[in-house]
C-alpha cells in the first residue's frame, strides 16, 4: 500500500487493564476513504483496539497504552494535543444507540457548540449532518421531539449524522447494527457504504456477512494479537491461516 | 392441587401485608384530618399565637420551619450533589474512596440527636452563632448531606457508560459530558433523593432543640440570627408540654397537618418535574 493512502495507523501497541494485556504488538493501518472491518470472537480486543484511536480509554485510570498511533502524520498521544482536538478528527459511532436524552435538533447542535461553531453556521451542518445520514425525511418536521422516541434504527443514523456533523476525517462504529433488526441494518449498511467517499471507516463487527458486505479491507484477530489482515474478498475466500479459516467459516466465535 | 393451594397461601400473605401497611397510613390520616381539619382557617395559618398558645395561629412556625428548610437545602443540596459527582465521576476506586464511601454511609446511621449536640458543639458555642436559625439549619444540612451524597450516587450510577461516552466522542471535556448530559438525565433520581431528604429534616425536632428552637416568639418573622418557631417542635410541645394540653389539642392536630401538608406540597413539586421530564424522554 502506498503510503499516502494510509489514513490511521497504529505500530507495536501493547495495552494492558490492570494486570490483563488485552492487546499484544499490534501494528495495523487504515486505507484512506476506505471501510476496514476488525472481526473476531468477542473479547478478542477489537472494540479495545478500536477506542484507542479517538483516545477512549484516556479516563480508565487502570489502562495502560504503549506504542505510536498516528492520523495521517500526527501523533494522537502526542502531549500537547488535547483530547477534543482528537475526537474532533475521529468520531464515533457506538454499539447501542446513544442520543443525548435530548431533542433531535439539539443532538446534533451539542456538539457543535461545544466545539465553537458561530451559530448562524450551524442550521446548515444539521440540516446537511441529518441528508448526509438518509434521516432527515424522516425528523424534518419534528426536530423538537425527544430523541428517545425514535425507533432503534432512526437514533443510530441519528447518532451517524452527529459524528458526521463534526466533519471528522475518520469515523470508527463499535458494532454498530448489532441491536438492530436486519431492516434497519440494512439501511446503516447503505449510509455506511455511501459516507466512505467523504470519511475513512473502521467498523468493527461480529457479522460476517456484514463485513463481506461492507468492508474493503478486513482484520481478523484473536485473543489481542492479530491473525491475518488483507482484502476483505481474499480473506474470506482464501484465508491464509488456519484460525482465520475456522473463523469465517463459523467453525468458532 | 397442593401447588395451587401454596400459591394461594403465599398471595395472599403478601396482599395481607400491604393492606396492614395501608391500613395503618389510612388510619393515621384519618385522624389527622378529622381532628386536625376543624382548627384550619385563615387564622391559624395567618396569625400569632395568643393567650399562652391556647388560641390563635401557628404562622411563626410555619415561617420558621420553611426558612429552615431552605437553609437546609441551600446547605445540604450544592455540598451534597458536587461530592456524589466527584465519588461517582471522578474519584478512582481505591481504600480512601472506599473509606469515605464507608464513613458517609455510616453517618447516615447517626441518630439525629448526636447532629443536635455536634451542632450545639460546633456552630452555636464553637462558631459562637448562638442558638438560632443559622446554627439549626446547618446542623440539619449536615444531618441531610449523607443521604443526598448516596442518593445523588445512587442516581448518577444508573446512568449508563454509554451516555457519558457520546458526549465525550463529540469533543465534551469530562466535566461538559456530566453537567451538559449526565445531570439532566439523572435529575428525576437526584431531586427524588433530595425531596425526601428536606421532608424528612423539614420533620427533625432533635438536631434543632439545642441549637436554635424556641417554645415561644413574639414575631412572625424569622432572622437568621435570632430563634425560632417551627412546626414539629411546636407539635410536641403543644402535645407534652404546654400546661393545659386538653384545651390545646385541637390546635397540636391542627399543626400536624399544617405539617404534612407543608411536607406534601414539597413532594408534589419534585412529583411534578419528574411528570414533566418524562414527557421529554
Amino acid at each position: 500500500m502506498n503510503k499516502d493512502d494510509i489514513k490511521l495507523s497504529a505500530s507495536s501497541v501493547n495495552l494492558w487493564f490492570g494486570n490483563k494485556q488485552v492487546l499484544k504488538n499490534i501494528n495495523v493501518s487504515f486505507p484512506k476513504n476506505q471501510i476496514t472491518a476488525l472481526i473476531g470472537p468477542s473479547g478478542c480486543g477489537k472494540s479495545t483496539l478500536l477506542r484507542c484511536f479517538n483516545r477512549m480509554h484516556d479516563l480508565s485510570p487502570d489502562a495502560r497504552i504503549e506504542g505510536k498511533f498516528l492520523l495521517e502524520q500526527q501523533d494522537l498521544y502526542e502531549n500537547d494535543l488535547s483530547v477534543t482536538q482528537v475526537r474532533s478528527r475521529i468520531g464515533m459511532v457506538f454499539q447501542k444507540a446513544n442520543p443525548f436524552p435530548k431533542s433531535i435538533y439539539e443532538n446534533i447542535n451539542y456538539g457543535l457548540k461545544i466545539n465553537d461553531v458561530p451559530k448562524e453556521k450551524r442550521q446548515s451542518i444539521i440540516e446537511n449532518a441529518l441528508k448526509e445520514s438518509y434521516i432527515w425525511e424522516e425528523v424534518k418536521d419534528e426536530m423538537q421531539k425527544p430523541a428517545t422516541r425514535l425507533s432503534g434504527g432512526q437514533q443510530q443514523r441519528l447518532c451517524i449524522a452527529r459524528a458526521v456533523s463534526l466533519r471528522p476525517e475518520v469515523i470508527l462504529m463499535d458494532e454498530p447494527c448489532s441491536a438492530l433488526d436486519p431492516l434497519s441494518t440494512l439501511k446503516i449498511e447503505e449510509l455506511i457504504v455511501k459516507l466512505k467517499k467523504d470519511y475513512t471507516i473502521i467498523i468493527v463487527t461480529h457479522n460476517m456477512q456484514q463485513a463481506q458486505r461492507v468492508a474493503d479491507k478486513t482484520v481478523f484477530m484473536y485473543l489481542g494479537e492479530i491473525i491475518e489482515e488483507g482484502d476483505t474478498k481474499t480473506l474470506f475466500s482464501d484465508p491464509k491461516n488456519d484460525l482465520t479459516a475456522n473463523y469465517v467459516k463459523g467453525h468458532f466465535g | 392441587m397442593i401447588k395451587k393451594l401454596t400459591s394461594v397461601i403465599e398471595w395472599s400473605t403478601l396482599l395481607l401485608s400491604t393492606g396492614i401497611v395501608c391500613l395503618f397510613l389510612i388510619i393515621i390520616l384519618w385522624d389527622l384530618i378529622s381532628k386536625g381539619a376543624p382548627s384550619l382557617s385563615w387564622e391559624f395559618v395567618s396569625t400569632l399565637p395568643r393567650e399562652g398558645m391556647t388560641k390563635g395561629g401557628i404562622l411563626p412556625a410555619i415561617i420558621g420551619t420553611v426558612l429552615l428548610t431552605m437553609i437546609t437545602a441551600l446547605v445540604a443540596v450544592p455540598f451534597g450533589i458536587s461530592c456524589a459527582i466527584y465519588l461517582n465521576e471522578y474519584a478512582s476506586d481505591n481504600w480512601v474512596t472506599r473509606l469515605i464511601r464507608a464513613s458517609i454511609r455510616n453517618l447516615a446511621g447517626v441518630p439525629s440527636i448526636i447532629y443536635g449536640l455536634f451542632g450545639l458543639a460546633l456552630f452555636v458555642q464553637g462558631l459562637q452563632m448562638g442558638t438560632s436559625l443559622l446554627s439549626a439549619g446547618f446542623t440539619l444540612g449536615l444531618l441531610s448531606l449523607p443521604y443526598i451524597i448516596i442518593t445523588t450516587e445512587e442516581a448518577l450510577r444508573r446512568i449508563p457508560a454509554s451516555t457519558r461516552e457520546a458526549a465525550l466522542a463529540v469533543g465534551a471535556t469530562q466535566f461538559e459530558s456530566i453537567v451538559d448530559v449526565v445531570l439532566p438525565s439523572a435529575l428525576p433520581g437526584i431531586l427524588t433523593g433530595v425531596v425526601l431528604t428536606l421532608s424528612r429534616a423539614a420533620g427533625e425536632t432533635a438536631p434543632i432543640l439545642f441549637t436554635g428552637v424556641a417554645f415561644y416568639i413574639n414575631n412572625p418573622s424569622g432572622f437568621i440570627n435570632q430563634e425560632f418557631m417551627s412546626l414539629p417542635y411546636h407539635l410536641y410541645m403543644l402535645s407534652t408540654q404546654h400546661q393545659a394540653i386538653e384545651e390545646v389539642r385541637p390546635l397540636a392536630y391542627g399543626t400536624a397537618l399544617v405539617l404534612i401538608i407543608v411536607v406534601f406540597l414539597l413532594n408534589l413539586t419534585a412529583f411534578y418535574i419528574r411528570y414533566k421530564h418524562s414527557k421529554n424522554e
